[in-house]
């Protein structure tokens, strides 16, 4: 092994900022050992769209669970074992084959961290957050998602308290599919409302 | 639109394409998780409300703002409130980190000291409708500027939610009913466009009967 490969790429300004904060606190006592691993475990294989996915497999199964789910989302989804920060009010929206359904947060980042995880970083970059208020029909299209005209776009910025999640279309031909294998086809991406299944 | 502060993004024209992928890591590097878990160590040693946490953000400077990532956003808004708090000074950080540390712009707005009263009763009800007031707060809120002067339709009565404009500068706080309220896209922008509904969830105090 060549010697280059101990040492290590000198850090980025930003990385050196993280450093020097991290370093502060916690010779301030503040920051608790193992914290930062233990954020990074829960968001990297804990919570992600994989549990928003068996909401909506379930909801597809089950037309009570899906009536409950319309009607209190955050009851149902608890049902599944899902809650916690930024999943404290949610309300869930759904697709049909004459309204499709999209979540932005316009001011920050808001997201249903129980059934979706962090959000992705297109989702809270700027352009997102511009134009999917704005101009969402060419924006969806942009994306990969083109509606037909007379399909009518509801737009939810998530500007307060609640939390959105959209309950998308079950895809034609998945009749005999378990509740398993379903969810497996449910994407981030159909439940953000930016891609349709 | 940047009176009201960068990040009230939404109508913002000129930005581009969206570098959207159908997947990507959690973090992308080991230090943007280190910034996600500083914010909450500071957030949670400052006892920071949501308010206050999201307004340390919103005061950067919009150069920075526009030109860093989100984790880059949550460490200045960390840095900015343990400084605030005093937890730590901007030149220790600067001393460490070798070179400059930007942290947010100053607070703007005059710290609230009397909330006043809470709103127990939802003034407005599902097919109600409203007109977002036209101000132009100096602090936080949660009113995005688009939906400004602009009427709509009660669509949801949420729960009753403490003021963010209230609690991001100080200690009071006034809790209110909250509503979702849809707005017809062609009326919002008056570019004719069809078939497009925004729906923005919004205090009591930002609207009145219309």
């Amino acid at each position: 092994m060549s010697s280059s490969a101990h040492h290590p790429a000198p850090m980025s300004p930003v990385e050196q900022r993280v450093a020097a904060l991290e370093a502060l606190l916690t010779e301030r006592g503040l920051l608790p050992e193992g914290f930062i691993e233990q954020i990074t475990r829960r968001y990297e294989s804990e919570i992600g769209p994989m549990n928003g996915a068996k909401v909506v497999a379930r909801a597809w199964l089950d037309p009570r669970y899906k009536q409950q789910l319309l009607a209190d989302g955050t009851a149902a989804i608890a049902e599944l074992g899902f809650g916690g920060p930024e999943g404290d009010h949610m309300v869930v929206v759904e697709n049909t084959a004459a309204v499709h359904n999209v979540i932005v947060c316009t001011l920050c980042s808001c997201y249903p961290w129980p059934v979706l995880g962090l959000p992705p970083a297109w989702y809270k970059d700027p352009p997102y957050r511009a134009r999917m208020v704005r101009e969402p029909r060419a924006l969806l299209a942009e994306m990969g998602c083109p509606l037909p005209e007379e399909v009518e776009i509801r737009v939810w910025d998530s500007s307060a308290e609640v939390r959105y999640l959209v309950l998308p279309q079950r895809p034609p031909a998945t009749e005999v599919m378990t509740e398993a294998e379903l969810a497996a086809l449910v994407t981030r991406d159909a439940m953000i409302g930016v891609a349709r299944l | 639109m940047l009176v009201d502060g960068i990040h009230d993004l939404g109508g913002m024209q000129g930005l581009g394409a969206v570098d959207h992928s159908p997947a990507e890591p959690v973090f992308r590097c080991r230090w943007e998780a280190v910034a996600r878990a500083l914010l909450a160590v500071v957030a949670g040693a400052v006892e920071a409300s949501g308010g206050e946490f999201r307004h340390s953000i919103e005061r950067m400077e919009p150069g920075h703002y526009l030109t860093s990532s989100y984790y880059e956003h949550w460490l200045t808004a960390a840095a900015t409130l343990a400084v605030e708090h005093g937890l730590v000074t901007g030149s220790e950080l600067e001393a460490r980190a070798g070179g400059r540390f930007p942290l947010s712009g100053p607070v703007l707005a005059p710290p609230v000291v009397e909330a006043g009263p809470d709103v127990g009763t939802p003034r407005f009800g599902v097919g109600d409708r409203v007109r977002v007031r036209e101000w132009h707060p100096p602090g936080h809120t949660r009113c995005p500027g688009y939906v400004r002067g602009k009427a709509g339709t009660v669509v949801r009565v949420d729960g009753i939610y403490s003021v963010p404009d209230i609690e991001a500068h100080g200690t009071a706080r006034r809790h209110e009913p909250t509503y979702s309220v849809r707005f017809d896209a062609a009326e919002l922008w008056g570019d004719g466009q069809r078939g497009v509904r925004v729906h923005v969830d919004l205090w009591d105090t930002y609207l009145e009967p219309s």
